[in-house]
Parts: C-alpha cells; sequence; structure tokens
C-alpha cells in the first residue's frame, strides 16, 4: 500500500513538473528542460524511440514514444520533426497514459436483454455485418450509415468510403469534420476551387503580422502560438487578436480587438472598404489573378429538417463590389460590431500596407458560423485585394481541429459529397473513383445525402435504421445533443459503436466494437499545413482491440464485399495507403511515397519530384503553375481566385429580454474535445476535472453570483448546470457565458442550437441565447 | 496532501541563488531552465497547512522576481 502511494505521489510530482515545463514552453518558445526529461524517465530502461505524429490536434506535432518492454512509457517532441521542433503542448507529453484507464474498452460488448455481454470480436462483426445487410434488404442501402471523424486515419477513412460509396452504393457516409472544417472548405472550394491552405507553417518565421480571428491559438494550437510568440520576442512581429472573447491569447498579444457575435462579416467589409478607399488594393494582381462575384443572401439557418440550399452565383464587377461595400464604412460598422472605428482602421492598415507581411490564422471562431462559407470567402477578399497570399508570411490559414481533418475528412473525403478525389455529382470523379475501386460506376450515387445534423435527424426520424460510429462521440459534440441523443436511443435505429472508451455514444449503443489506440495500430494522418505523416504500431492493444479500418474490412468481406478489399492484415495501412495515392496523382496534389513518409516526419503535398510544394498557386514554389503568370490558381477554370461579394447577416437566434446572454463554447488546452482521453489522463483531469460557466465580472455582480455557485444554464432547447467562473481563465464580454464542451457530466450541447451555414452545414457552436439562473 | 508545480522567474542575474535558496527549503523540488531565467518548483507537502507555509518560504527568497502557480492554476475552484 505504502509503495502505491508513494509511486502514486512521485507521478503526480512528474506529472506537475510536466505541466510546468509546456507552460515554460509557451512562454519562452525552445527552452530546455533536456536533463529532467531524461532523469524522469525509467531506471534502467531500455527506451526504444519511435517516432509518429500527437493524437491530438490538427497542428501535427512530431513525437517521440518510448518503449521498453512492448509498453509505452514515455513520450517527447520530435526535434527532427520541423512543425513542433521538439516542442509539445500539456496533452501531447501525457497522451499515451490514457490507454491505462480501468475501463478501456478492449472486447466487443453486445447488447442482450438490455445488458452488455462480453463477446468474441469476430462474433461481434458477424452481427454488424449481418445486421447492415439485413437493414440495406428490408430497407434500402440508404436506411444504413456510417459517421466517421477527423481522428480516423487516411486508411480508415478510405475504406468506410469505399464501403459505403463503392461497395453498397450510398452517400449515407459524413464525418464529425463537418462540425469543425466543413466551413473552411467550402471557403477554399468557392474562393479557389481547391481546398485547403496555400502556406505552411514557414510562414510564422516569415509574417510581420498575425491576425488571429476568434482563436484562440495559446490553448488550442499552442505549440503553433508558441513558435509566433518566438518570432514577437526575437524580431518583433505582432500578434493581434480578434475575438469575441479575452483568452490567453489575446493577453499574450499585442493587440486584442473584440467584437459582437456574428459581426466579424461586417468588420471583414469594413477592412476591404479601407483597403479600397485608401488606394491599398494591389491593382495589378487582382486584374491578373481574381474574378468577384456574389450569390444568394437570406439563405436561412438550417433548423428545419431536410433544409436544402444551392447558393447561385453571378460574376459582378469590381465597381458593383465597391459600392456594395458603402454599407460598411468603419463608422456604420463600428456602431453594432463595437469595434471602434480607430481600431477597424487599423487593421485594414495593416493588411494594406504593402512593406507588411500579414498572415490571418483562425479555426471554429470562423467555421463554426451560420454564415461560416461568408466569413471564409470575406478573409480571402481581403488578403486577395492585396494581393498578400501565396507567398512566406503572407496568406489566410485556417487551422484544423482534429490530427487528420485534413488528411482523410478532406483529402480522403468522408463526407456525403466527397470522393477520394473531387465530388459525387461530378462525373468524371465518380468513373475515376470507380475505375480504382474496380466497381461499376453506376454504382456510386450521384446526389450527396445526409451531412451530419441532418444524418442525425434522419435517425431521429427513423429514416435511418443503421448506423455505425467511428472514433467519435456525437452525443456529446453535436448540437442540440437534446434532441439527438433520444433520437439515438430509439428502437428504430441499430447503433454500432466503434471506440477505445466508453463514453455517452456508446451507451446508446447496441454493439461496442472495441478500437485500437493510435500508436497501437500503423496509421497516416494529414496536418493543418497538408502535411501526411506515417507511423508504425508502436505497441499492442490490449484484449481484442483492433484497428478501425481492419474491423472495416472484416465487415465488408463478411457483407459479400471480399473482393474489393483485398488486404493482408498485417499490411493493410501500406496496401490502402498504395491503392489511395492512385486518386491524386499529378502535379496538384501528388503525394509523398511511403519510403518517404516512413524516413521522415511527414511531407507537405503537392510531393513533385521528390520536393513537398510549401507555398501551392505561386509559381516560384508550385510546378502545378502553368498559365505563364506569377500566380495560378488552378482550381478555377481561368485560373482566377474569385472575391465574393458577402454582407452581413444576423445569426438566427440573439439575446432578448427572456433570454438574454449569448452563449459561446469551445474547448480548454488540457482536453480534447469530448474529453473521453484527457478525462482519463490523471494530471489533465485534475487540472480541470469539470466544465464551467464563464461570466464576465459586472454580469456575475448584477446577478449576485459568485464563483464557484452552481448555475443553470437554459435555452429553448435544454438545460445545463455548472459552476460559475469569474475572473479565471476567460473573460467573456458582458451580455456572454461561455462554456467548454469537454465534460460529459455537464452536456452543454443539450443547450447549443443546430442552426448551420446553408453552404458548408457547418453548425454554429458559437452563439445562441441562453438564460442563467442560481441552480 | 498537496502537489503543486510554478514556475520560478529570478531577479536578473540572481538564477543561480535563487536555485539555492529554493534547494534548502523542505517538500520543494527545483528544476532549472538549461537556457533561460526560469526555474521550475514543484512542493509536495502532508496538508494545505504545510503548503501555504511552503510557498510563504519560496516567496520571501530575494532573489524570486515572480512566482506563479502552474498545476491546477486558473482551475475554477468549483468544489
Amino acid at each position: 500500500m505504502q509503495n502505491s502511494l508513494t509511486s502514486r505521489r512521485n507521478f503526480l510530482k512528474k506529472m506537475a513538473a510536466a505541466a510546468a515545463m509546456t507552460a515554460a514552453a509557451s512562454m519562452f518558445p525552445g527552452i530546455i528542460f533536456a536533463s529532467e526529461q531524461d532523469a524522469n524517465l525509467p531506471k534502467g530502461a531500455n527506451l526504444d524511440w519511435k517516432k509518429g505524429p500527437c493524437r491530438f490536434c490538427g497542428v501535427g506535432c512530431g513525437i517521440l514514444v518510448g518503449v521498453d518492454k512492448g509498453k509505452a512509457v514515455a513520450v517527447k517532441g520530435d526535434p527532427n520533426c520541423s512543425v513542433n521542433k521538439g516542442l509539445l503542448c500539456v496533452k501531447g507529453y501525457h497522451q499515451i497514459m490514457c490507454t491505462q484507464a480501468k475501463d478501456r474498452l478492449t472486447h466487443a460488448l453486445v447488447k442482450k436483454n438490455g445488458r452488455y455481454v462480453q463477446t468474441p470480436i469476430n462474433e461481434a462483426l458477424d452481427i454488424v455485418a449481418n445486421k447492415m445487410k439485413e437493414t440495406i434488404e428490408k430497407h434500402g442501402k440508404d436506411s444504413v450509415a456510417m459517421y466517421t471523424s477527423g481522428q480516423s486515419t487516411i486508411p480508415e477513412g478510405y475504406v468506410a468510403s469505399k464501403l459505403m460509396k463503392g461497395a453498397i452504393g450510398t452517400n449515407n457516409l459524413d464525418c464529425n469534420a463537418r462540425l469543425c472544417m466543413a466551413s473552411a472548405v467550402a471557403g477554399f472550394l468557392t474562393t479557389f476551387g481547391a481546398d485547403e491552405p496555400m502556406g505552411c507553417y514557414e510562414d510564422i518565421e516569415h509574417a510581420d503580422y498575425f491576425i488571429t480571428w476568434g482563436n484562440n491559438m495559446a490553448e488550442m494550437h499552442p505549440v503553433l502560438f508558441s513558435r509566433m510568440l518566438e518570432q514577437k520576442n526575437r524580431r518583433g512581429a505582432k500578434i493581434i487578436d480578434f475575438a469575441t472573447r479575452t483568452t490567453r491569447s489575446s493577453t499574450a498579444s499585442n493587440k486584442s480587438i473584440l467584437f459582437e457575435p456574428q459581426t466579424d462579416l461586417a468588420v471583414a467589409n469594413a477592412i476591404c472598404y479601407e483597403i479600397i478607399n485608401n488606394g491599398w488594393v494591389n491593382k495589378s494582381f487582382v486584374e491578373n489573378h481574381v474574378n468577384f462575384s456574389k450569390g444568394l443572401t437570406n439563405m436561412g439557418y438550417g433548423l428545419e429538417d431536410k433544409f436544402k440550399f444551392s447558393d447561385k452565383p453571378t460574376k459582378i464587377d469590381f465597381e458593383s463590389y465597391k459600392k456594395f461595400l458603402e454599407d460598411y464604412t468603419p463608422e456604420k460598422v463600428a456602431k453594432y460590431s463595437k469595434v471602434s472605428v480607430k481600431d477597424i482602421k487599423y487593421l485594414a492598415a495593416i493588411y494594406g500596407d504593402p512593406n507588411k507581411k500579414v498572415v490571418s490564422y483562425w479555426c471554429m471562431g470562423m467555421n463554426q458560423h451560420t454564415r461560416g462559407t461568408w466569413i471564409n470567402n470575406l478573409v480571402y477578399n481581403i488578403h486577395l485585394l492585396t494581393g498578400k497570399i501565396s507567398q512566406p508570411g503572407n496568406g489566410p490559414f485556417s487551422l484544423t481541429g482534429q490530427p487528420s481533418a485534413c488528411g482523410t475528412a478532406r483529402e480522403v473525403g468522408t463526407f456525403t459529397h466527397k470522393l477520394p478525389k473531387g465530388v459525387v455529382t461530378n462525373e468524371k470523379h465518380r468513373r475515376l473513383a470507380a475505375k480504382i475501386w474496380n466497381v461499376p460506376y453506376e454504382r456510386i450515387p450521384s446526389k450527396p445525402t445526409y451531412h451530419a445534423t441532418e444524418m442525425f435527424r434522419a435517425v431521429d426520424r427513423g429514416d435511418i435504421k443503421f448506423i455505425w460510429t467511428q472514433v467519435t462521440n456525437p452525443l456529446v459534440s453535436l448540437p442540440k445533443t437534446s434532441r439527438y441523443r433520444p433520437g439515438m436511443e430509439k428502437e428504430s435505429c441499430f447503433v454500432v459503436v466503434s471506440d477505445v472508451f466508453p463514453t455517452p455514444t456508446s451507451d446508446v449503443a447496441d454493439v461496442i466494437l472495441p478500437a485500437s489506440w493510435h500508436i497501437e495500430k500503423s496509421g497516416l494522418y494529414g496536418n493543418s499545413e497538408r502535411r501526411t505523416q506515417h507511423w508504425n504500431q508502436m505497441v499492442e492493444g490490449p484484449g481484442e482491440t483492433t484497428p478501425d479500418a481492419w474491423m472495416t474490412i472484416e465487415v465488408a468481406r463478411r457483407m459479400g464485399y471480399g473482393d474489393l478489399f483485398p488486404y493482408s492484415e498485417e499490411n493493410h495501412v501500406e496496401e490502402i495507403y498504395k491503392e489511395y495515392t492512385q486518386f491524386h496523382e499529378g502535379a496538384k496534389h501528388g503525394m509523398a511515397p511511403l519510403e518517404v513518409l516512413k524516413k521522415e516526419s511527414g511531407a507537405i503535398w503537392p510531393y513533385v519530384n521528390g520536393k513537398s510544394t510549401q507555398w501551392r498557386f505561386n509559381a516560384k514554389y508550385d510546378p502545378a503553375c502553368d498559365n505563364g503568370k506569377d500566380f495560378h490558381f488552378y482550381g478555377k477554370p481561368d485560373g482566377k481566385a474569385v472575391i465574393w461579394q458577402r454582407p452581413y447577416e444576423p445569426a438566427p437566434e440573439v439575446p432578448d429580454a427572456e433570454y438574454p446572454f449569448w452563449l459561446n463554447t469551445g474547448r480548454v488546452i488540457e482536453h480534447w474535445h469530448t474529453g473521453s482521453m484527457t478525462r482519463r489522463i490523471p494530471v489533465l483531469h485534475k487540472a480541470v476535472p469539470e466544465a464551467y460557466v464563464e461570466f464576465h465580472p459586472d454580469d456575475a455582480k448584477r446577478l449576485g453570483i459568485r464563483n464557484g455557485e452552481n448555475i443553470k444554464v437554459s435555452s429553448r432547447r435544454g438545460s445545463c448546470i455548472l459552476p460559475a467562473s469569474i475572473n479565471q481563465r476567460g473573460l467573456p464580454t458582458k451580455g456572454q457565458v461561455f462554456v467548454p464542451f469537454f465534460d460529459e457530466n455537464m452536456l452543454i450541447n443539450d443547450v447549443t442550437l443546430d442552426a448551420f451555414c446553408p453552404i458548408s452545414k457547418e453548425p454554429d457552436y458559437k452563439k445562441c441565447a441562453v438564460k442563467v439562473e442560481k441552480a | 496532501m498537496p502537489i503543486k508545480s510554478y514556475l520560478a522567474h529570478p531577479e536578473e542575474g540572481q538564477k543561480k541563488a535563487l536555485m539555492e535558496a529554493l534547494s534548502k527549503i523542505d517538500h520543494c523540488d527545483v528544476i532549472p531552465a538549461e537556457n533561460k531565467d526560469l526555474l521550475i518548483v514543484v512542493t509536495d507537502t502532508d496538508n494545505k497547512t504545510d503548503d501555504e507555509k511552503v510557498k510563504e518560504s519560496i516567496e520571501a527568497i530575494e532573489s524570486l522576481k515572480l512566482l506563479a502557480m502552474v498545476s491546477g492554476f486558473n482551475t475554477p475552484k468549483n468544489k
């Protein structure tokens, strides 16, 4: 007992020290405690350090996992990885500890007479395959669905897409990246005709200004933020935080500018107004490389089931666009954005200065927005008007939240409308997929079906009768879970959940499949800067845990599609990757061969002639540019990017007399998304054991609310009780409350609204109206 | 039985003195950064009273410019 207590205290001390090292690294980039890291390693251990990417966010830090006698015992940052240069955040250092959790799912569980019964994996996979087949026979192929993840590996996403679209012949496949990245995708496609950022992390070393749009990078992308801080300290680069809440990023920045929720649309237009009005337009860039368009307005908010919207772009000219911007003078916009005229002009002057390089960063603040595609377009407008794009230190850069939101969700295409190359609506793309998959072309349907929100609405309505979720926890992460939890509990739908730990989603499953964790399988991820990263299996998983890709393959074979899935268990990751890369052959999206990825800490696509392309669309760096000009936006038929005329429109639900507060939701540095992994890592769980509701001190004072007091946060959809947090981590503006969503015991998404951007179909978790009262 | 970690910032040129002073305090481990003026301090005490005493002792060191708690810092104290 004494030994166990001593060892637990030693462990906690090590964790406390590691947390402090991480905090130090974010304040002093490049700080070294190397001797102590080595001193913490198990005595006498003969560690074999294996390389891979971090399991958590989309930054894609390189890690080295120390393996001793078949067990992962240590993690350190990979000094040879250009992404993080040896740095890691607090989550990264502790990631492997979750695998030791006592409630780890080690065997398949099948619900029998209301109880979960441990079942051999082969038997469980038989049940899944039989149920899927039987459902299709009875109700048609569109009655079954898969919902996967931006944390799925590239092979996992690929076989899920091949099973659903190529084998079964349904587009009922979507993923949780719909909840975080879809607006960025729609923004890139509408403006450039090609998804994903054009720049790379090396921009950080070149930029004079970093403007973060609703993006708390100090907590969500801490390693990149520490790289920015290094540039701030070393050569005076400036960080401007433009947000609706004061965060750790705001306090570490040179300037913090706060705006009223939703009015980022108006401020972006006001910046463009100023750029034009002051003669800061890069005329030759605009003349040579840009078209102007407008789309439909008053698009709605997707609140109704089966909501449909298709934009209708119309070409306009520069003069019409200029006229449109007259509604967005700084003086007009300041009135409702609560951003001063001076600050709007300050932002415009930064972008407008031809001698300053500017990178704009954003993530959920802009993407989780009922006008998410528009605000993405509007930030591109700023960079296109000034020609500050596709050059070292100049560019718009949407960051991802998950480790393979780009590599899997976007590139493999695990969305209902996507294929590994292109979209289901394009005959050429369907024919290419059919050829590589060796299936009849007619089998791949040409129409998208359900995006994430509508998929769970269809479950609730009884239209979907079988759903298989992998690597995701929708009953914590979906908006308005107060509807979708009862929906998933209905007997009309057979639910299969594949995961590493029990979650509120596995609680409603008919079959729970035990998934291998990250380092217990081989895989590939793709990070925010188009970097593809490979790792080999490092340790064995417990019990009958199995890689998701292999479970999908086994189910496909049991359903009679064995000839389409000829992969070997030992080598399926490599075999799948080789098949997949055929989709992207060529200079525009060529992917690095596996041999290169095994050797290096990832490679950036397009990978051409043995070289990563760091800045796309710029002829100096990108071999795919072939129009003879300095820039070539080859995603568009005429090689020109589009400046979009997009207005400000209000949020669907705004505070009123009954529900007087804005509710904003988000994350904290210690926890990964819904907390299913990080809440099982003791040092992280102890650091932030539960969610809370942040108040502005003036609102708290007015309502007589004290720190720690239980508060009921209610909307028209549901309620949640949380302790109050005043003047602690973040500071919401007056009239706004903030709640992190990681805590499955305090489900704030019961309260949120399932409104979404009609173009990207990404929900808005940042704005709805709530009331607060003492519980 | 609190375990806490802190970042200790020394007064200019006083890193070594701070390191020495911290090393003399019971229940207190020190990890210096190799290339920056910063030390990590981890305290391990039996109860809250001892924890406060250790913290007071650290804060009384003259070569200490600033002590910032990390482990649990800014965590809502809701219980």
